[in-house]
């Protein structure tokens, strides 16, 4: 089981440990920050590092490592998982997880985590019963406890956490009663040279944020369920339902949640939402290099592309670009060798492009390899899988709840070979 | 005002500062120093000097005062455990508070103190705490029972605790079901045979409904333990994978990885034509291309599975190749793990697609992996027949690009194609010989040399080229040395007249300049072929080559079968068995797949199945002819006092002629004779005289007869120890093997030279070759005190797994006791496998001793035996040795004997005594 915990920062110090069995030396760092050195970028540090005694196991979040300390056989998922549910719990009680942050809240933290793993046996790791234990810190409740002299930790045993339905606490009441849904996708793809599709794949997600009073029973059912034939659901999800009838149907936690996250293959047809056309050539013997850059949308389904931002990793060879957009901005790190260009809105009528000429230092020879182009952008009010809600229905409370869902459609992975 | 501003304070008086803040009257500054004091503690300072002050602020009814001692506690009692003694009886009245929060948080802090004194404390209120109406109470406390286990394993044991933990598996909350299999888990990890998660069909169906309903934690260890359970039979198998299967689509990554490693398990025993088989497949694949779009930590555990998955069931996974198609932004770990998994699956179908992108990757920036990249295009020329001339054309264009690691890695896959290809791609080697200058690494230059001495009749300058390497012999590294005096040799055995000069220089600098002993041994091979015999020479030298093989990685079928149980692991990240190298694991059992169902094979893993005939060596009988020789020596000693004396010439026991000679004999009969028996072993360890209880094996039957004991029963060698004292924390075994009224028996003595009793003895064997395997418990009722000894006598069946053993006859052992397990291994003599009923009739002996071919038979002498052929026969009998038939032919008594061995195997003899002359001669012949 996970024996000890250290947080290292970025520039490789250990800022916080926390042991749940006996105490392991910090030395044990050694061998991580050993691989830390070897590795040229920071996130190519090997996830799990045999020690003579013990396993390293570490994740990097908001540029923290935080490395545990196993003994035995444990799953390693097991463990990074765990690490993740930490940085999400710290993530939700402070708002952002940075070093400051968790230095800012030193005791909470520890008292988060000696509640979240017991003797490396994880203990309470949902946000809700863990709100109900350690209450998260505030700027009115600081100032209250300072007054009061009162704790943010709570009185009472979780009731949730016993229940038939672990994840929701009793006894929720609103006035406003609304539940919203958002289908987030994302599109990770890879287009070739010639801009045809090597691999596309869709990671979405339904998010969702119910404040409902009571035990409310929610339904969810699709116009087209049977895009979803891989899926992940959140434990309140009845399974079985689904099975039989490909409907949703769940007992909602209280607040924020991720009800299911699906992926639709690269077996099935994806619609790719924009287009490059590039044009980048350097010639052998000249210093200069030709950079042409347009964008354009493609299967958008009538709706406009927005948030476009463009990167490209130069190559080394690179010294100066220089470029005109035909809109947004663009900058080039000379030392990073990264060029972005921020574009916006992509216009129909009058397509973005990035024009112009990169300079290579004198006498390096002609690039070896070509850069990658990664695209963001995001598009409101689609999902480009076609996922599309049927309905929403709530049985157990008598109440008429306010319901909403949105669909959005952003790049994930999206790259362009040139 | 934050927590950081406890950070700050960083003057001399910090302590004394603290300490008086601790003792204040006004609550809100002691709780607010404690505070202080554990900021500094997770920053690693030492605050354990205000143990006292903290411990005094304990009883308090503020709970947040209260978890922030408790955490104190935690870390600094051990330091100061007389004053942690202080803290007791508040921790046993919380126990007992109305809050079960309260009761839950004393129990849960109580077992994290690592102190023995305050365990002793512990036993009473966690006695309580397990069977506490608020479940909450209860999955911390047998949390608490993992925790005090490993502070101080016997007072649990003592104490009852794993039974109550094991009451706790029928729970009605499933949280608490799932905490008691968490902690039994790690309980049985340091008691690695104790039978503590006794599966069985009812504590499975709990065990699957509590999985429905537990944290996704909780399902991981029921899911884990779920694994480790053999199902009776197909139907059993199947609803267990059914009832698995929804977990396939939880969130968390581990709980899905978990539940896959149950189904790869159960589903071998489903049969192959079952319509759930198809279906169980089909589901398989969506979760675990889900896995790869986590984070890239998780990719990175979720790839080193697949890869295992795809070796074992390509199946799977073949229409997902695109999934792995590397993006230029993954970390290098996820690149080169994805990398891996494409080669695997490679086919014909889709090998346009993977050259394309090994193409692509071969212009990335990431040096490692363009090179791994190009590797990996060789790889694919060398599995997919078909692809192989496009490989060779994608890996010419990347020589054309003149990058220099790019040509150096390309040259080095191009030698391995030609070695799977040869004659074939030639055409290409103009192409190389341009980039010899390039090349700068020893792997690409030793390739490239390699490739000119291969075909150096078509190369016109081929000793140019090669004469341009010898110039800086001295310094390349080994590795091209050796190639290069390799490829001269070659170049002149094909091109003698031009090249004579050449291959002298290259020999004197191999055998006169080099201090390299490989270097200067193989100039010397050579220098002496070619001087004896040129022709013999080429005949070795440019002797046809065998194609190199497939697939070179692959793991090894059992090591695979081991990994697949072990998804999810450390074990199944570094492709080791977990006996390789998880530390206090010593005990790991080796877990295998079960059966699959309706087939009719036993358990015996392929490679063992296959060993043809053809692979079976010539029989390597030992020369030696004091085999049973030496046994037969008429010392009408007792057995004891003659076995140091025969020892020395023991050397090759009765075990050799049965084990090696026997096994030779069976060579062409492997498949019928189950696993054990398959390769010869082609010669038995000299290490057989050490170990007279072995080496005692036949001869000593004759010892025994002579005289001394029982005239019937068979030979049994004088215990000898088996393990030391030194080596098993002071428990000493010694014991023997025997035979007695058709029941096999292992007796062993046990002498406890520790300070301390020993209790709760087990035993276990490892598979070995005639499947023995303990009939019944070890019986060791009454603790073993200090200095006794305890005779026991193991009844032992031959029912067992079976695997063979090198020896034939080892036997490895796991003895167990309260303190420790203790592995030793033992041979047993094999005529302890000679069955009662082991008389052949005579008709079917004259037939079967004619139709059992040459080369199962084998002859030997023994000397020094100065018995009439009768007394030797009534000896022999003894054992189970039966004569046939006696013929006397010119003065020689010939008797023809049969054996049974356990497993079936009759083994037949012609012995031959001449009177006056102490030699038998032993034709000996087997059939199955």
């Amino acid at each position: 089981m996970i024996h000890s915990l250290f947080l290292v920062n970025a520039s490789g110090d250990i800022f916080l440990e926390k042991h749940w069995k006996s105490v392991v030396s910090r030395s044990v760092c050694d061998y991580f920050f050993e691989a830390l050195e070897r590795a040229t970028e920071p996130e190519n540090v090997p996830p799990v590092i045999p020690t003579p005694h013990h396993f390293l196991i570490n994740v990097l979040r908001h540029r923290i490592y935080f490395v545990a300390v196993i003994q035995s056989e444990v799953p390693p998922l097991f463990v990074i998982e765990f690490l993740h549910r930490v940085v999400d719990t710290f993530q939700d009680y402070f708002g952002v997880c940075s070093e400051a942050a968790i230095k800012d809240n030193v005791v909470v933290v520890y008292e988060l985590l000696e509640e979240m793993l017991d003797n490396g046996f994880p203990l309470a790791t949902e946000s809700n019963i863990l709100k109900e234990l350690i209450k998260p810190p505030t700027i009115l409740r600081t100032v209250v406890n300072t007054i009061t002299g009162s704790t943010n930790v709570g009185e009472q045993l979780p009731t949730g956490q016993l229940s038939v339905v672990p994840w929701r606490r009793t006894g929720v009441k609103y006035t406003n009663n609304e539940a919203y849904f958002d289908v987030v996708e994302e599109i990770d793809a890879i287009i070739d040279k010639s801009g045809s599709t090597i691999t596309a794949e869709i990671q979405g997600v339904i998010d969702a944020c119910v404040k409902l009073t009571g035990m409310p029973d929610l339904t969810l059912s699709f116009m087209n369920p049977r895009l979803l034939d891989d899926v992940s659901f959140h434990p309140c999800v009845r399974f079985k339902r689904w099975e039989a009838e490909r409907i949703l149907s769940f007992i909602p936690p209280d607040g924020n949640f991720r009800l299911l996250s699906y992926h639709v293959s690269s077996q099935n047809l994806v619609a790719i939402p924009v287009y490059v056309k590039h044009n980048i050539s350097f010639r052998e013997g000249s210093s200069q290099g030709r950079f042409e850059l347009t964008l354009g949308p493609k299967q958008t389904m009538g709706k406009a592309v927005e948030s476009v931002l463009v990167s490209s990793q130069l190559p080394r060879g690179v010294l100066n670009a220089n470029l005109s957009p035909s809109q947004g901005t663009y900058t080039f790190d000379p030392v990073t060798k990264l060029l972005s260009w921020d574009v916006g809105k992509i216009n129909p009528q009058k397509l973005p492009s990035l024009k112009g000429s990169v300079s290579l230092q004198t006498g390096a020879s002609k690039p070896d390899e070509n850069p990658t182009i990664n695209i963001q952008f995001k598009i409101q009010q689609l999902a480009i899988s076609g996922l599309k809600v049927n309905r929403l229905d709530m049985y157990g409370e008598k109440y008429k709840p306010f319901k909403g869902i949105k669909y959005m459609t952003k790049a994930g992975k999206f790259q362009v070979r040139t | 005002m934050t927590d950081s501003k406890y950070f700050t304070t960083t003057k001399k008086g910090e302590i004394f500062e603290l300490k008086a803040e601790l003792n204040s009257d006004k609550k809100e500054k002691k709780k607010e120093a404690v505070k202080k004091v554990i900021a500094s503690m997770t920053v690693g300072k030492d605050v354990s000097a205000l143990f006292p002050d903290v411990v005094n602020c304990m009883q308090t009814d503020n709970l947040e005062l209260k978890k922030l001692v408790y955490l104190y506690l935690m870390n600094y009692a051990k330091s100061q455990p007389d004053m942690a003694i202080m803290a007791v009886n508040t921790f046993v009245k919380d126990c007992e508070d109305l809050n079960p929060l309260i009761r839950a948080l004393a129990v849960r802090t109580m077992g994290c103190i690592r102190v023995d004194k305050i365990t002793e404390y512990l036993c009473e209120p966690l006695r309580k705490c397990l069977k506490d109406e608020d479940p909450y109470v209860r999955k911390t406390a047998a949390v608490c029972v993992a925790k005090l286990h490993d502070i101080n394993a016997q007072l649990v044991e003592d104490q009852g605790f794993l039974d109550t933990l094991k009451d706790l598996i029928s729970d009605s909350n499933p949280m608490v079901v799932a905490n008691a299999v968490a902690a039994l888990s790690e309980i049985a990890e340091s008691h690695p045979n104790s039978n503590l998660l006794d599966l069985n069909p009812q504590t499975i169906n709990k065990l699957l409904t509590a999985l429905n309903e537990c944290t996704e934690w909780g399902q991981i260890f029921i899911l884990d333990c779920l694994a480790s359970y053999l199902p009776r039979d197909d139907r059993e198998s199947q609803s267990i994978c059914e009832r698995v299967t929804p977990r396939l689509s939880h969130a968390n990554s581990a709980v899905v990885l978990s539940a896959v490693k149950v189904l790869m398990k159960f589903m071998e025993m489903l049969p192959k034509d079952l319509d759930y088989y198809g279906t169980l497949l089909k589901k398989l694949a969506p979760p675990l291309v889900t896995l790869l779009s986590a984070e890239p930590e998780l990719q990175y555990v979720a790839l080193r599975n697949i890869n295992l998955i795809v070796q074992k069931r390509p199946e799977i996974l073949k229409h997902e190749m695109k999934v792995f198609f590397v993006k230029y932004n993954d970390p290098i770990y996820v690149k080169l793990e994805k990398l891996d998994i494409m080669i695997r699956l490679a086919s014909q179908a889709n090998i346009a697609q993977v050259l394309a992108e090994l193409k692509e990757y071969a212009t990335e920036v990431d040096v490692d992996f363009v090179r791994k990249a190009v590797r990996a295009i060789g790889r694919c020329a060398i599995k997919v027949e078909q692809s192989a001339e496009r490989c060779v054309s994608t890996l010419l264009d990347l020589i054309q690009t003149k990058v220099n690691y790019v040509v150096q890695e390309a040259i080095v896959v191009i030698k391995d194609i030609f070695r799977k290809y040869p004659n074939k791609y030639e055409s290409v080697i103009a192409t190389l010989c341009e980039n010899l200058d390039s090349l700068d690494e020893p792997e690409a230059r030793a390739a490239m040399i390699w490739i000119v001495g291969e075909y150096a009749e078509r190369i016109d300058n081929a000793d140019e080229l090669l004469e341009s390497f010898l110039e800086g012999f001295h310094d390349e590294s080994t590795q091209v040395q050796l190639q290069l005096l390799t490829a001269i040799v070659k170049l002149f055995l094909k091109k003698p007249t031009e090249t004579q000069e050449l291959v002298q220089q290259v020999l004197s600098l191999a055998t006169q300049d080099s201090d390299n002993p490989d270097l200067r041994d193989r100039g010397y091979i050579y220098w002496r072929l070619l001087s004896t015999d040129p022709v013999a020479a080429k005949e070795v030298v440019l002797a046809e080559k065998p194609l190199i093989s497939e697939e070179t990685d692959l793991i090894e079928p059992t090591l695979l079968e081991e990994l697949i149980c072990h998804i999810g692991t450390l074990a199944s990240v570094y492709h080791k068995p977990p006996s390789a190298f998880v530390e206090g694991s010593r005990g790991v059992q080796h877990k295998r797949l079960p059966p699959r169902a309706g087939s009719g094979e036993s358990t015996e893993s392929p490679d063992v199945g296959q060993s043809g005939p053809s692979e079976a060596p010539p029989a390597v009988i030992p020369s030696q002819g004091d085999l049973l020789g030496d046994l037969l020596n008429l010392d009408l000693a007792p057995p004891t006092a003659t076995v140091p004396s025969v020892q020395p010439s023991m050397q090759m026991g009765a075990m050799d002629l049965l084990g090696g000679g026997l096994d030779s004999l069976m060579g062409d009969e492997s498949d019928t004779m189950g696993a054990g028996l398959g390769a010869a072993p082609a010669a038995m360890p000299a290490s057989l005289g050490s170990a007279p209880a072995v080496g005692g094996g036949l001869g000593d039957l004759f010892d025994l007869g002579g005289g001394v004991g029982m005239p019937t029963g068979s030979y049994v060698a004088p215990k000898t120890v088996w393990l030391l004292a030194m080596k098993a924390k002071g428990l000493e075994i010694s014991g023997t093997f025997a035979r007695r009224g058709g029941i096999i028996q292992m007796d062993l003595s046990l002498t406890n030279k520790a300070m301390s009793v020993m209790t709760d003895f087990a035993i276990q064997f490892n598979r070995n070759s005639f499947g023995l395997a303990p009939a019944g418990p070890l019986q060791v009722l009454t603790p073993l005190s200090p200095n006794q000894t305890i005779d026991v006598s193991l009844p032992l069946s031959t029912s067992g797994p079976v695997m063979k053993m090198e020896p034939l006859n080892n036997l490895q052992v796991a003895v167990k006791n309260n303190i420790d397990v203790f592995y030793f291994s033992c041979q047993y003599p094999l005529s302890l496998l000679f069955v009662e009923d082991g008389k052949m009739d005579r008709q079917v002996f004259l037939a079967t001793w004619k139709d059992i071919p040459n080369d199962n038979e084998a002859q030997f002498q023994i000397k020094d035996i100065h018995l009439n052929s009768d007394v030797a026969s009534n000896k022999l009998q003894g054992s189970n040795i039966f004569t046939i038939a006696k013929r006397t032919v010119e003065g020689q008594d010939m008797l023809y004997q049969s054996v049974k061995l356990t497993n079936g195997i009759w083994v037949l003899a012609e012995m031959r005594i001449q009177t006056g002359n102490p030699n038998y001669t032993v034709n000996g012949n087997k059939e199955t």
